[in-house]
């Protein structure tokens, strides 16, 4: 059958879209059990608070009130993904403004609200600090005393609230300044992203009469889910099941825990099912953000560009409990030297506990934060050696073949091309050689450039053949809109020879799912889609055994055809269709197809020869990939306006596996970036946050995006990715602050180093 | 609590008999009584527009509307867009652009859009921008949202 076309490369629509645009899609809030409650989360109204005592009887006396359960109830057990130093429900002490203290679960989510107002809890105020500069004050109030006795699944120094000390050394710094044309240098402050998924975070628990609790909520991990509530309440993970429903967006803010523990906790006291909905502003004050930071960054080149040195000490401020700042502040350091080659670097970061919602994953991932300093330091220097961005760049870029940090071994490096692309598609030389346009409305093009990984953890795929010959495909992975089941059951059905509408795939279910570690980190196409591959692969060659019986022939003797054969080689009329296979693989000889794969990343490590490395919270990482961002904006010299005018992003990603989700992706996390560059944030006053709402924290809407946003798509396969591709996830969000920066740079000659980049600020500046 | 007040609401051409609170949303009834999910919560503020509907064909927020202000007037959500199993233009075109990413506002976008269009069919880009800008879309850069838009629109044959 000659006419099959691989579903690879193709960019077919999501699998659920025509659900998701008739409204049938269902998310965790759209759905009820019988007999189910409400449950509504009592915030902590203090910042730093010693807890004296609990009065529920008001609450408990209102007519329709079932239960409510606070952390007294549920036990001091506790939660972290890489410091375990918080309960679902604050015992003993909150730590922010809007931490989960009580939960109340009633017939009516009137009657829940309020009971939670009827909730009384006696606090005794502790001096609280809101800034890292406070935090780490000699004097500074303590948030976690007995930090000593948390498990950490890292080593790590620690010193006073800062909870981890992650240190890279490679080659020798100091020396390397003497030798260097240019030096810049300069401090960098960024703010707190809060993640602004459309969909508030919810959570459905129900209790079995074994004591096993399902829930169905928005999350990105089924397993994560699983973990941190059997965890957090103190019980086997074997009675605890986690299901997805459709995820209304997460972006690294669903992460970890959300409101699950809490509707878990309500099930448990109740035994009924209990559904909890965080409001936009509770979901904003309760749940994670962005990590502000503040760094310092020293570079230095040679005359020639080459990047010979770089000194940076990041500050991240965690918030009240670490969540993912570990792995935050040590992709920092990992990624504050950008896609380049530099021998003398001296790194420190350190993630500090304040008084203010915890920070946590959020795309980009600690690269925004440094991409700032990083990005606009390049440019600095370019301007002091009077030298193209681009070409020092281009000569600082990394390269296949080469090792660049740590010793890691880099098979393929797109980033070249990458800068290539986007200098030909921008008419950057053009642009660049204007002259300055008087007062006024000023243009400028400036670039960035990204590093990012794809490959980490673990993964695992099942491939069953149903007795018909088509097939559905188990990861565990949890698509949270990017287009991950598409793009699964795409690289799936390739894989088997099929089209895609014979590949169904299953819901993430922690009983029948293989473990995927997440769906986070840009790596869901590459690290599920090789277990997808080998799944697939392994099913196939089952398909052979049995095919062999059928046939009375060697299994060496087969191969596999297209549209779901399996044949003779050389001899095209001997071949037996999927169907009759599995028919015969059923309920004759050989037994059902069932395809797995188990799967940990395994690519090239650091080598501890060539650096010092500490306090790093990650095993082995990789399957890098690289972008180049170029931005186009007018700045208005009389109200400080910056506007984006025309945006080019290319990406090595490998191949593309659905080109139109990967534009997607690109065109989304641009658009993030637009308003981590010019709008958005989170603002506290004292430990209050004082804009937790879309009226007074504003995402870019449609009419803010820039009429030209071009993506480029550079496509060179991957050796070990399935059929070729990479993560794309991360990246886009990344350039987009230093690129603006940078063309700001170019309009006016002002520096900008201090996001988010407001008309005040611009302002001010232009004034300095 | 006070007196439930009876009301009667047709939404997408069938009509419902309800009790409800004066205070009672349209987007809380739709939701909760007349178990139609498609339109989201997503700010209950007014803000985002996941909560888009139609009354009389003008597009309303139904985190903003009283359950007892849309009395015995047309209501259409998004469930009411598709004809049977056959796709509105605007739907069709969302999907055929890869428009749709987690699919949280797409409800409210997808109404917005249709009353866009029937408004004025064969708007400008400016005008879609214009059309939409009550709708936050966190997902797509809205880039897709735009070109399909335009391509279902009357001029947009692509």
């Amino acid at each position: 059958m000659s006419d099959y076309v691989s579903p690879v490369g193709q960019g077919i629509p999501r699998l659920e879209t025509r659900d998701k645009i008739t409204g049938k899609a269902v998310y965790a809030d759209d759905m009820s059990r019988p007999d189910m409650l409400f449950g509504v989360i009592v915030p902590s109204p203090h910042a730093h608070a010693r807890i004296a005592g609990y009065d529920v009887s008001a609450a408990l006396a209102l007519d329709g009130v079932v239960a409510v359960v606070t952390g007294e109830d549920i036990g001091d057990h506790k939660i972290g993904p890489f410091i375990k130093d918080e309960t679902a429900l604050a015992v003993g002490k909150v730590r922010y403004m809007g931490e989960p203290v009580a939960a109340v679960a009633a017939v009516d989510l009137e009657t829940a609200k309020q009971a939670a107002r009827l909730i009384d809890i006696a606090y005794e105020e502790l001096p609280a600090v809101f800034d890292t500069d406070a935090a780490m004050a000699e004097d500074a109030p303590v948030l976690h005393e007995n930090s000593g006795d948390y498990i950490k699944v890292f080593e790590a120094d620690s010193d006073g609230n800062a909870m981890a000390i992650i240190e890279i050394v490679e080659g020798d710094v100091a020396s390397a300044w003497e030798n260097c044309a240019a030096i810049v240098e300069g401090s960098y402050e960024t703010q707190a992203q809060c993640h602004s998924y459309m969909e508030p975070c919810s959570a459905l628990a129900e209790i079995d009469s074994n004591g096993k609790i399902t829930i169905w909520s928005s999350n990105q991990s089924v397993f994560h889910v699983q973990a941190f509530t059997a965890d957090a309440l103190g019980i086997p993970m074997s009675k605890v099941r986690c299901v997805t429903p459709q995820v209304g967006g997460a972006f690294g803010g669903k992460m970890e825990q959300t409101v699950q523990p809490a509707a878990a906790a309500l099930a448990r006291a109740t035994g009924r099912p209990v559904k909890v909905t965080l409001t936009r502003e509770q979901d904003f004050e309760m749940i994670r953000a962005r990590h502000p930071g503040k760094v310092w960054m020293k570079t230095g080149a040679a005359a020639d560009g080459t990047l010979l040195a770089r000194e940076v000490r990041i500050v991240l401020d965690a918030g009240a409990y670490a969540d993912d700042s570990p792995g935050v502040a040590g992709i920092a350091a990992l990624f504050c030297r950008g896609p380049y080659r530099i021998e003398n670097v001296s790194i420190e970061s350190r993630p500090i506990y304040t008084n203010k919602l915890r920070s946590g994953a959020f795309r980009g991932f600690g690269g925004p934060q440094v991409a700032i300093a990083g990005e606009t330091q390049i440019d600095e220097i370019a301007d002091r050696l009077g030298l193209d961005p681009i070409d020092v760049r281009l000569k600082n870029a990394v390269r296949p073949g080469e090792e660049w940090m740590i010793g890691v071994a880099l098979n393929k490096a797109g980033l070249s091309e990458c800068l290539n692309r986007v200098r030909a598609a921008s008419g950057w030389d053009e642009k660049r050689k204007a002259a300055p346009n008087g007062s006024g409305r000023r243009r400028g093009i400036g670039v960035a450039c990204i590093p990012h990984i794809s490959g980490v953890l673990t993964s695992g795929a099942i491939v069953r053949i149903l007795e018909d010959g088509t097939a559905v495909l188990n990861t565990g992975a949890v698509d949270n809109g990017q287009g991950s089941d598409t793009v699964l059951v795409q690289i799936c059905a390739a894989a088997l020879g099929l089209d895609v509408d014979r590949v169904s795939v299953a819901t993430p279910d922690t009983d029948g799912s293989p473990y995927n570690w997440g769906t986070t980190a840009s790596r869901v196409t590459y690290m599920a889609g090789r277990a997808v591959v080998a799944a697939s692969e392994d099913a196939v060659n089952q398909l052979k055994q049995r095919a062999a019986i059928m046939m009375e022939c060697a299994e060496e003797d087969l191969e596999l055809r297209d549209g779901g054969r399996i044949g003779i080689k050389g001899v095209p009329e001997a071949e037996v269709g999927f169907r009759d296979i599995s028919g015969f693989s059923h309920w004759v000889a050989g037994g059902p197809v069932i395809g797995t794969n188990s799967l940990a990343y395994d690519g090239p490590d650091f080598d501890p020869k060539r650096g010092f490395l500490r306090g790093f919270p990650f095993g082995k990482i990789g399957a890098w990939i690289f972008a180049a961002q170029a931005v186009e904006v007018e700045l208005d010299e009389a109200t400080g306006r910056i506007t984006p005018l025309k945006i080019w992003s290319a990406h090595d990603i490998g191949k593309a596996i659905n080109p139109t989700a990967v534009e997607g992706q690109i065109q989304g996390g641009i658009v993030q970036g637009l308003g981590y560059a010019l709008c958005e944030e989170m603002v506290w006053d004292s430990g209050r946050l004082a804009n937790p709402s879309f009226m007074d924290y504003k995402i870019p809407g449609i009419a803010d995006v820039p009429p030209q946003i071009e993506t480029i798509l550079v496509e060179d396969p991957d050796e070990d990715g399935p059929f070729g591709a990479k993560g794309i996830g991360e990246p886009p969000i990344v350039g987009i602050a230093p690129a603006i920066s940078n063309a700001v740079a170019h309009a006016a000659g002002i520096r900008l180093r201090r996001l988010p980049m407001t008309p005040e600020r611009v302002l001010r500046t232009l004034k300095e | 609590m006070s007196e439930a007040i009876p009301i009667s609401l047709t939404v997408n051409g069938r009509t419902h008999r309800l009790f409800v609170q004066p205070w009672h949303t349209l987007l809380q009834v739709l939701r909760e009584q007349i178990l139609l999910t498609g339109s989201k919560r997503g700010c209950n503020q007014g803000v985002c527009g996941a909560c888009s509907v139609t009354i009389d064909g003008a597009v309303v927020r139904g985190c903003l509307t009283l359950a007892v202000n849309a009395t015995d007037r047309e209501i259409v959500t998004v469930e009411g867009l598709a004809a049977g199993n056959e796709l509105s233009p605007v739907q069709q075109a969302l999907l055929d652009r890869g428009a749709v990413q987690c699919g949280f506002c797409m409800p409210g976008m997808a109404v917005a859009a249709t009353a866009l269009l029937a408004d004025n069919p064969d708007p400008s880009d400016d005008e879609i921008r214009d059309g939409l800008s009550g709708n936050l879309c966190r997902c797509s850069g809205y880039v897709k949202v735009i070109e399909a838009v335009r391509s279902a629109s009357a001029g947009g044959a692509s």
